[in-house]
């Protein structure tokens, strides 16, 4: 098994796709989706948990610049390789209901999608990793500009724009990074393992520090870089939202943990707290903004804003289970949000509106639901045994351990996160039926089907996590090592 | 057997129960629903006992103060981080099991009687099983984490009890705030657990009490982690400023009142501390602080129980005020005594909740006293045992509360004197708002209407049998720990929880006893039952003799009457002060935050833009403009830095 196939499979379901044009291109995406996750289980069987990296490929592409187009799977992709498996045939399952036009194009730009995101976390090259993480930004902006709500244009070009100017200063570091490295026949490298034997000076670490950190502070985003967030998770159709929110985020702190830490460890000791107060203060805005929303899909896009600041703080917490928290948390927060922003897309079907005062009693026909939407809020709201525990005590134990006091604050999210999912959840299945939701119908067979796999993973990542941690701690340890050598190197 | 799995299915029962039920709901059928859940609990009752006996039979080997650790698996490692699912039977958590399941199953049999014709039966019973699975995760596990899962899950369950009726605002209003209020002292537990896992590396009791008892008395991360956990407890136990969910509580089926907010999960926190007790035995500070809050909790509790006029407000604010009583004993390091008392008032506050609700039953959902009255002749095993349960919290000698009472105050008078005569005061309010409520519901004339009149009944089977074994066990309950070690049977309860102790008693040696002659002993037991008993007095006077009745909520009341009446106003003031302003602020971040920073960072895009149009002139190629716009946001940082210093 080789992780081109992981790359490259969906893309040519996605061509295929989209060429056909057929009736019947939901079902075929879906086909393509759960092969994918067929390959992507695979590999998670077959993965060794040491610190190397499988399922290697390597190529020449611009053989004259010495960039080449190399990849492969370590512990630190692992997991967002397997949220990215899981998360697409759930998303497209979850459209059965709905009618999109052009459909061909909407799934094939759903599949595009993933295989850009994989390429990213799969990249073992700079510019690979540039690349796709642009790459992925185009089937997005297609989805969300073309199936999205009334005011998709505006928002959908914020979001390009403001993505687009982060990563030029990303693509900026990597250049002269590039050229730090050594003179190999004629040319320099780009391969990420040459990037973290560079000695680079403090002033250096400095900006380089910066050029990483507003790039994937956009994209996660982090204080104060979120504001294309709320509008932009509201306008696109929900699909898109799930893979904007459940999967692409994440690019973001795994850009954190896979090139800040091991490049920039001088930046990181410098600059690492000022990062860390950023993202403790964007918890607490968004949390805050969160108690406060109205329209459910909002309030779900700021929690998950909320919740990204958490895992950003983790990382930059430079601590074990920091890092372990936020890899983690990656995976069960895109279960969390895929399946929250899927409850909000249900209600939306079924009453026209996602206004919380325009809702309530919905519990009183819908069994399933109600049970669904209470397990998916308890993995939010990082009940023991659910998921979202699991990453969200290792996380704030590594921010707590960093320092008590910041510990303290980013801790208030257990306790704002419980206020905004409950009030959301009474507003919205609680209290007496509304004339919007007196007909509600409980779920169909295919949202169902969406759900179980979500639920299951709440419980497995809540009981045993160890299934998952064990897959990353080498890979952690080993990353660890390139922060510890700089801590000692500094003294 | 092996013990492991022994352990592992006391919880696993009422896990079972809940799965079943909870699958199953619509299409079990009620009685077979009621059997699934009470036989659930039932079975560890019954393993629970097993197990006790088979610990209490081994006392005469050597080593058998040892806990039993069972360990299931490794739940979490990350690094030298260690936390597994494991159990631990010992003493302590013996105790502990044989209430929340014993106490437990005259709950869940009780229920069957008062939901009978609740469409939500099925639900009802699965949400109580959890609630047993969640409590005895909290008093088995082996380590601070999992007591956590439990600490959160009985929250996660009063959360769906006390708003089981959710159509209903307000209810689902209090099963909100009791959720949340709980998460508050739930960060304290969780930086508690961080602070324990920074300096001893471990979770587990075992590990981190031997560690910590080399430590010097007053060490200051003990101080921290004492205080941590301590604000944990003042969520799950109630006391100041926590406490306000409790009353509010009230809103869930009357079971759950029993349940939940009296006989178990409130004494989640007195558990934890006593489970803790090495820690705090080396904290005097956070002692002194615990006193101080609980006397404060007992005494404003009690004091606006004295004019409520719900029967289930009356005992919910009694609760409180129990509460502030046992974590008064934890102060003056008398543990035993504390968890004499959690188990007394097991027996009685279940029991007066049950009895309530009997009542409550009897009269067609009517709670406020003032049109009740009269109710003894209607309603015979429910005032026999309600009076039963009065007598015992009112600490009138020879029922079990006086017993648990009189040890705890009289710890407290070797301590600190002050606080002991606070500690009086208290019971003879206790006593008098007990008494109040027992003479307002059950004797007088019927203030109802002709209909309530028309309807009234005793309750069931199912709800008698369970007020007739708590009332005996309220009555005999002081038997476990009768005062002097010299009379026979005396002190079984302080005996059998030495080995639980055994670090305090090493840390601090003369903490632990109780050394005065029997002449004080005997006088302090005498203030506080004749106390008790002058109270009762006035309370007949007044209610029987003078055939007072309570105003209407609108009647005219002096300044201290109505604030003693509205609660001191202490919801008002939360809301003033916290709710609110978070309220504010989420607005005013929307409305304006976001639109702020939105503009900030556009303006440095937009003056990014312009100078990279005027550099553009000078330089093709579009590299300025990056470097332009690094150079812009780093000068931005480090101005930042500047003004901010961090």
């Amino acid at each position: 098994m080789n992780t081109l196939i992981l790359i490259f499979f969906p893309v040519v379901a996605a061509l295929l796709i989209a060429l056909a044009k057929g009736q019947r291109s939901r079902e075929a995406a879906l086909i393509a989706a759960l092969i994918e996750l067929a390959f992507v289980v695979v590999i998670c069987v077959q993965f060794r948990p040491d610190a190397s990296s499988q399922f290697d490929f390597d190529y020449a592409w611009i053989g004259s610049l010495g960039i080449r187009f190399s990849g492969g799977i370590d512990g630190i992709s692992i997991l967002l390789v397997l949220l990215s498996g899981i998360a697409v045939p759930l998303i497209i399952l979850s459209t059965f209901n709905r009618t999109y036009s052009r459909a061909s194009q909407f799934y094939a730009l759903i599949l595009f999608m993933q295989a850009a995101m994989i390429g990213a976390f799969t990249a073992r090259d700079g510019f690979l990793f540039y690349f796709s993480f642009e790459v992925a930004l185009i089937p997005i902006y297609f989805l969300a500009a073309m199936w999205g709500g009334e005011n998709r244009v505006a928002v959908t070009l914020k979001f390009f724009v403001y993505t687009i100017f982060g990563s030029l200063f990303m693509l900026l570091a990597f250049v002269y990074l590039y050229y730090q490295t050594p003179l190999v026949d004629g040319h320099h490298t780009s391969a990420i393992a040459d990037f973290y034997q560079l000695n680079l000076t403090p002033e250096a670490q400095t900006w380089l520090f910066w050029a990483f950190f507003v790039a994937f502070a956009i994209k996660m985003p982090v204080f104060p870089f979120h504001t294309w967030q709320p509008d932009t998770y509201v306008e696109s159709p929900t699909p898109a939202t799930m893979l904007l929110a459940g999967v692409m985020l994440k690019m973001g702190v795994y850009g954190l943990i896979r090139f800040i830490l091991p490049i920039v460890p001088l930046g990181v000791e410098t600059w690492g707290k000022t990062a860390i107060i950023l993202a403790v203060i964007g918890i607490i805005w968004g949390s805050i903004i969160a108690i406060r929303q109205r329209d459910m899909k909002r309030l779900i896009a700021y929690s998950s804003f909320s919740h990204v600041g958490l895992m950003a703080a983790g990382v930059f917490s430079q601590t074990e289970t920091g890092m372990q928290g936020a890899l983690i948390q990656m995976l069960a927060h895109g279960v969390n949000v895929i399946g929250m922003f899927f409850v909000a897309d249900i209600i939306f079907s079924r009453t026209q509106t996602r206004q919380l005062d325009q809702l309530g009693g919905i519990t009183r026909n819908t069994p399933k639901l109600t049970v669904y939407f209470m397990i998916i809020l308890l993995g939010s709201v990082a009940l023991p045994l659910t998921n979202g525990f699991i990453g969200e005590f290792l996380l704030l134990h590594g921010v707590y351990t960093y320092n008590n006091y910041i510990g303290l604050a980013a801790g208030f999210t257990i306790i704002f996160g419980a206020v905004y999912m409950l009030r959301m959840f009474q507003k919205s299945m609680f209290g007496p039926a509304t004339a919007r939701t007196k007909n509600f119908t409980d779920l169909t067979l295919s949202e169902s089907l969406v759900f179980v796999p979500l639920v299951i993973m709440v419980f497995w990542m809540g009981i045993y996590p160890q299934t998952f941690l064990k897959l990353t701690e080498p890979a952690v340890v080993n990353l660890m090592k390139y922060i510890g050598t700089t801590v000692v190197s500094l003294k | 057997m092996k013990p492991e799995l022994l352990c592992a299915l006391i919880p696993l029962f009422p896990l079972i129960g809940f799965i079943i039920n909870g699958v199953g709901f619509r299409r079990i059928p009620k009685g077979a629903a009621g059997a699934i859940a009470l036989i659930a609990v039932l079975a560890s009752f019954l393993t629970s006992a097993f197990l006790f006996g088979a610990f209490v039979g081994q006392e005469s080997l050597p080593n058998s103060t040892d806990p039993l650790i069972a360990t299931l698996f490794n739940w979490i490692s990350v690094g030298d981080l260690q936390i597994n699912f494991s159990f631990q039977i010992d003493q302590l958590s013996l105790l502990m099991l044989l209430i929340v399941t014993g106490v437990g199953s005259l709950i869940h049999l009780y229920s069957i009687g008062y939901m009978k014709h609740d469409e939500g039966f099925g639900k009802f019973m699965a949400f109580m099983n959890l609630f047993i699975f969640f409590m005895l995760l909290l008093v088995m596990g082996s380590n601070f984490v999992i007591m956590f899962i439990g600490w959160e899950g009985v929250g996660l369950c009063s959360y769906l009890l006390i708003g089981f009726w959710n159509t209903n605002t307000s209810y689902n209003n209090a099963a909100r705030k009791a959720f949340v209020m709980n998460r508050i002292g739930d960060l304290g537990f969780l930086l508690g657990i961080f602070t324990i896992i920074n300096t001893f590396g471990t979770v587990e009791y075992v590990d981190v009490f031997r560690q910590a008892a080399s430590l010097p008395i007053g060490d200051s991360t003990i101080l921290l982690i004492t205080l941590l956990l301590f604000v944990g407890a003042m969520g799950k136990s109630a006391q100041i400023p926590l406490f306000t969910w409790l009353p509010d509580a009230m809103a869930g089926p009357t079971p759950v009142s029993a349940l939940i907010h009296a006989a178990t999960m409130v004494t989640a926190g007195i558990y934890m501390v006593v489970r803790s007790n090495v820690l705090y035995t080396l904290a005097p500070l956070t002692l002194e602080i615990i006193g101080g809050i609980a006397i404060a909790t007992a005494l404003l509790a009690a004091l606006v129980g004295l004019l409520q006029n719900d029967i289930k407000k009356v005992l919910a604010y009694s609760t409180v005020s129990q509460l502030g009583y046992m974590f008064l004993g934890l102060s003056v390091t008398a543990y035993t005594a504390g968890m004499f008392h959690v188990i007394t008032h097991a027996f009685f506050k279940a029991l007066l909740f049950l009895a309530a609700g009997s009542v409550i039953h009897a009269m067609s959902d009517e709670q406020d006293i003032r049109k009740m009255g009269g109710l003894r002749k209607a309603l015979p095993i429910t005032f026999v045992t309600f009076l039963l349960g009065t007598w015992a919290i009112s600490g009138i000698p020879p029922l079990s509360g006086f017993f648990s009472k009189d040890e705890i105050l009289a710890h407290v008078f070797v301590q600190n004197k002050v606080l002991w005569v606070l500690g009086v005061i208290g019971s003879g309010l206790t006593s008098f708002y007990m008494f109040r409520l027992l003479f307002l519901t059950f004797f007088g004339e019927f203030r109802g209407t002709d209909e309530q009149r028309h309807h009234l009944h005793e309750s069931p089977g199912s709800m008698t049998a369970p007020l007739i074994v708590l009332a005996i066990l309220s009555v005999i309950g002081g038997l476990l720990n009768l005062p002097g070690e010299s009379t026979p049977g005396g002190g079984w309860l302080h005996h059998f929880l030495e080995p639980i102790f055994a670090g305090s008693a090493q840390i601090n040696p003369t903490a632990l006893t109780l050394n005065f002659d029997h002449t004080t002993e005997y006088t302090l037991m005498a203030v506080s039952a004749g106390v008790a008993v002058l109270s009762l007095v006035i309370a007949y006077f007044m209610y029987i003799s003078r055939k007072a009745v309570p105003a209407p909520d609108i009647a005219d009341r002096s300044l201290p009457e109505q604030v003693v009446y509205g609660k001191f106003y202490i919801d008002e003031l939360y809301d003033a002060i916290i709710v609110r302003p978070i309220r504010g602020m989420g607005d005013a971040l929307y409305s304006f935050g976001e639109g702020l920073v939105d503009g900030v960072v556009n303006g440095t895009a937009w003056l990014v833009r312009q100078g990279a149009g005027q550099l553009r002139r000078l330089q093709s190629g579009s590299i300025g403009f990056y470097v332009l716009a690094m150079v812009v946001s780093i000068v931005l940082i480090f101005a930042l830095r500047f003004f901010i210093r961090f």
